[in-house]
């Protein structure tokens, strides 16, 4: 009926053939929205109920009240210190590490060149890929059981995950690098490694740091939630204190570095 | 083998004995120095800074107890290869799989739920303190009022995010106990002032000629949110929101570490039993899961344009 109606209109009454199909898709796609929220809400046994009883409130207001007067101990802001400058050192090194073994696998995991290297190059992938779908956390949790607990797990955590991370950036880093310098210096015949130190790595140098020093910067952000699973730094202080009154100072902190 | 000093050797012998190289540099520079040509120029900041990096990386050592030779000790050894050993084969029992299919619905769930919970944050607070949408910010500069109820929201939007979703979950998790619950609050609170300073920001970055028109025009502050800035913002809103669930779904997944519920809770749990076998069918799990999000995420993305 209204397709014989929109004919004899012509193409006035049609709507464009594009613009009804995005309205259909983007029509399914909110009712799929909908489904997912609603069935996640449902099928969470989400307890509102807990913050409604009196006990809870107390303990709220208890949090609250103590964070607006952050402990001023010097014993206490003297282990502080210590922490947030032992968080400060694990994302330092940990950063350190991920870009040296980032480049180290950034290497093999450079397409082209065309050296018939593809299942190397594939599996260098995967390493990386591996390496940074993991989180930092969950690296810590799993190092803990090799290397204790400590700063160290902490930080060899970071640097697993970093090197998987800084590892695919500087891949395409090198691939993007303009290849001329380096081909000059292949038709001469230079080996391969003395191509990347003279050639491809010189221009890329400033990309390679401008990435270390941005995920640095997300490492220390990470450093300092490493020590709620055990992994040394400002987080194992708030994870281990009974109660919450250490949380302004850490946040001060932050600010701080 | 040259020997060391040959620079200085150089002023008594005729230049005729040093072959080509010398014989250049020898003829153009002063006798008496080294070859400047062969002299890194920038040797003493290099060195310096050598230096300086080796001073700093010391103390940073020292800080984070780094022994790499623990992890060989026969002790540790013995255990990690033990917990390593036990990876293959990952547990597969049909009772274990239900379960870990259910904790990963539940991590889905959580970052679902928490990011729409945050969106009723982020959306209230971002329409209030956008100045696109503000009449009191066309003549230039703001009247005190508006100005500081948009400094609030805007010191808010910090604090929340500011926060870490982790720190968050420890919070609640000590109020509301173990489970999800903490897990969604955590995810609302950081993500909610997250998207309402990146939304807010999306919006100023747009053209706003459509809006001030609009607001020139009489028009009420949603009134112009939805007929001037909302249909060019749309699908940048639209497409950071899908991104950041695909960030949610990773954190969700970490929560559970804290108690907050999901697939990091079974992980930790198997962790701290040394159950090798679970751990590697969860960390397996929880690739696909994320490479899954990463995937669906940049297919909306790219549909969104």
């Amino acid at each position: 009926m209204s397709d014989a109606r929109t004919k004899g209109l012509g193409d006035i009454g049609a709507m464009p053939g594009d613009l009804r199909r995005s309205r259909f898709s983007a029509a399914l796609m909110a009712l799929a929205l909908l489904v997912l929220v609603v069935s996640s809400f449902t099928s969470l046994d989400l307890q509102w109920s807990k913050f409604a009883d009196d006990q809870a409130e107390q303990r709220m207001l208890k949090f609250f009240s103590e964070l607006l007067s952050p402990s001023m101990d010097s014993r206490f802001l003297k282990n502080t210190t210590v922490a947030a400058l032992e968080t400060l050192a694990m994302s330092a090194v940990g950063t350190l590490l991920a870009a040296v073994a980032g480049l180290l696998f950034a290497l093999p995991a450079t397409q082209g060149a065309g050296m018939g290297r593809a299942a190397i190059c594939g599996a260098a992938r995967f390493v990386l890929n591996a390496l940074r779908s993991i989180p930092e956390l969950v690296w810590a949790a799993l190092l803990i059981i090799a290397a204790g607990l400590g700063p160290f797990a902490g930080t060899l955590a970071l640097a697993l995950h970093t090197t998987g991370v800084l590892g695919r950036l500087f891949a395409e880093a090198i691939e993007n690098a303009p290849g001329g310098p380096a081909l000059t210096l292949q038709t001469q015949g230079i080996p391969g490694g003395r191509v990347f130190l003279y050639a491809t790595l010189p221009q890329i140098v400033p990309q390679l740091l401008s990435y270390s020093l941005y995920r640095w910067e997300n490492n220390l952000r990470a450093a300092a939630v490493m020590g709620v699973v055990g992994g040394g730094g400002l987080g194992a202080l708030l994870s281990f204190h009974p109660r919450f009154s250490i949380s302004p100072p850490v946040e001060r902190d932050w600010r701080r570095i | 083998m040259q020997p060391p000093s040959h620079g200085l050797r150089r002023q008594t012998t005729p230049p005729g004995f040093h072959g080509a190289e010398a014989l250049t540099t020898a003829s153009t520079q002063p006798a008496g120095r080294i070859q400047p040509a062969n002299r890194d120029p920038a040797w003493m900041g290099r060195l310096f800074w050598a230096c300086a990096g080796v001073a700093l990386l010391l103390p940073a050592l020292i800080a984070t107890e780094f022994k790499p030779w623990i992890l060989f000790e026969p002790d540790s050894l013995r255990v990690s290869a033990q917990f390593a050993a036990d990876f293959f084969p990952p547990k597969v029992e049909p009772a274990f799989l239900t379960m870990i299919a259910r904790e990963t619905w539940r991590t889905v769930a959580i970052a679902t739920a928490g990011l729409a919970l945050g969106l009723l944050i982020a959306i209230p607070l971002a329409v209030v303190s956008t100045t696109v949408l503000s009449v009191s910010a066309i003549p230039g500069r703001m009247h005190a009022w508006p100005l500081i109820v948009r400094q609030t929201v805007r010191v808010v939007l910090i604090v929340l995010r500011s926060v870490p979703e982790l720190v968050w979950a420890l919070v609640f998790v000590r109020v509301v106990g173990l489970g999800p619950t903490a897990g969604v609050l955590a995810i609302a609170l950081t993500y909610g002032g997250m998207l309402g300073k990146v939304f807010s920001e999306i919006l100023e970055s747009d053209d706003r000629h459509a809006a001030q028109s609009l607001l020139r025009n009489g028009a009420g502050r949603l009134q112009t949110l939805l007929f001037g800035a909302l249909p060019q913002s749309a699908a940048e809103l639209t497409s950071y929101t899908v991104y950041r669930w695909e960030c949610a779904i990773r954190s969700s997944a970490v929560l559970g570490f804290v108690g907050a519920g999901g697939l990091g809770q079974q992980m930790d749990n198997s962790m701290k039993m040394f159950n090798g076998s679970e751990v590697a069918a969860m960390l397996t799990v929880f690739f696909v899961l994320v490479a899954i999000s990463d995937a669906v995420s940049a297919r909306l993305r790219s549909m969104l344009g």
